[in-house]
C-alpha cells in the first residue's frame, strides 16, 4: 500500500473539527468559572469536555478513525494501563486504609 | 530469497511492514504509546496529589484567560498541520508550505508565551519550590513545553526540506509521521489545560 492508497479516505472536514474544539474549550471556561456546589460537579464537567475534544484530535487529526484496526488496538490498550494506572491512584487515596 | 528483500531502498515507503503501515508510522506510534504512559504518570500522580491533599485554587495564582489563548493558538497549530498534510497529499506543494510555515508560527507563539507565563509566575514568587501545586504545575508543564520545542525543531527541519523539494505528492512520510506527533502534544495540552488550569 502507497501513501497514496493509505491516504485514500473520505478526508474529514477539519474546519468543522476545529470549530467543535474551539467550542468546547469555551464551555470547559464557561464550566470553570461558574460557581460549583461541590469540586466533583465542577472536575467531572471539565474532564468529560476535555477527554471530548481529546477523543476528536486523536480520531479526526490523528486520523486514528481511518487508520488500521491495529492502530487502534496499541493506543487503547495504553491508554487502558494509563487508566488502570489513574484509579489504582485514585482509590489508594479515597478507600479507607486498614 | 525473494527479490525485494535483496534491493532494500531507503526512500521507497512501499517498504513496509508485515502491519501494512509503513515502518516511520509504525514507530511513530509505539513511540507515542509511550509518550501516553509517560503523561499518564504524571497526570495520574497529579491528580492523586490534588485530592489527597490541601490545594490551592489555581484560577487564583494562574492567568486563565492567557492560557486559554494559548490553547486556542495550539488548537489552530494542530489545524494548519493537517491542512499541510491535506495540500501535500493533494499535490499543492506551495499551500503545503503555506501551512507548514503557520505551524511554525503557531508552535513558536505557544513556546513564547509559556516562557512570558513562567517569567510572570517566578516573578510573583510562584516557583517550584513554593508549594506541592508549584513543584507539580512546573513539572508537568515543563515536560509538555519541551515536547513542543522538539516539535518545533523537527517542523522548522520539515519545512526547510519541503522548500528544498525533499517531499512531493507520492513521498511525505515524514511530515505525516510528524503530524501525529504535533496533535498528540496537542491533546495532550487539552487535558492538561483541564487539569491542571481549569480545576
Amino acid at each position: 500500500m502507497t501513501t497514496e492508497e493509505h491516504a485514500e479516505h473520505a478526508v474529514p472536514n477539519y474546519m468543522a473539527i476545529f470549530w467543535w474544539l474551539l467550542g468546547l474549550t469555551i464551555a470547559e471556561i464557561a464550566w470553570a468559572i461558574i460557581p460549583h456546589h461541590s469540586e466533583l460537579v465542577l472536575a467531572s464537567g471539565i474532564v468529560a469536555l476535555a477527554i471530548v475534544k481529546a477523543v476528536l484530535v486523536a480520531l479526526y487529526f490523528m486520523h486514528l478513525k481511518f487508520e488500521r484496526k491495529t492502530m487502534g488496538v496499541l493506543f487503547a490498550s495504553t491508554l487502558i494501563l494509563g487508566m488502570i494506572l489513574v484509579s489504582v491512584g485514585i482509590a489508594e487515596q479515597v478507600l479507607p486504609r486498614p | 530469497m525473494h527479490e525485494a528483500a535483496l534491493t532494500f531502498d531507503p526512500h521507497a515507503e512501499e517498504d513496509r511492514t508485515s502491519t501494512g503501515i509503513p515502518h516511520d508510522k509504525m514507530g511513530m506510534w509505539v513511540f507515542l504509546c509511550s509518550e501516553v504512559m509517560f503523561f499518564t504518570g504524571l497526570i495520574g500522580s497529579y491528580i492523586v496529589l490534588r485530592f489527597g491533599s490541601k490545594w490551592p485554587d489555581p484560577k487564583q495564582t494562574l492567568n486563565i484567560w492567557l492560557t486559554a489563548g494559548n490553547t486556542f493558538i495550539l488548537i489552530c497549530s494542530s489545524v494548519t498541520m493537517v491542512k499541510a498534510l491535506e495540500w501535500i497529499q493533494r499535490g499543492n506543494i506551495a499551500k503545503a508550505k503555506l501551512f507548514m510555515c503557520l505551524t511554525l508560527l503557531g508552535g513558536s507563539i505557544f513556546l513564547s508565551v509559556q516562557v512570558y507565563e513562567y517569567r510572570h509566575l517566578l516573578h510573583e514568587g510562584f516557583n517550584p519550590h513554593v508549594s506541592l501545586f508549584g513543584s507539580t504545575f512546573y513539572t508537568m508543564t515543563g515536560f509538555h513545553g519541551f515536547h513542543v520545542f522538539c516539535g518545533v525543531v523537527c517542523i522548522a527541519w520539515c519545512t526547510g526540506k519541503l522548500f528544498l523539494g525533499k517531499y512531493t505528492q507520492q513521498h511525505h512520510l515524514g511530515i505525516e509521521t510528524l503530524g501525529l506527533y504535533w496533535h498528540f502534544v496537542d491533546l495532550v495540552w487539552i487535558l492538561l489545560f483541564a487539569i491542571v488550569y481549569l480545576i
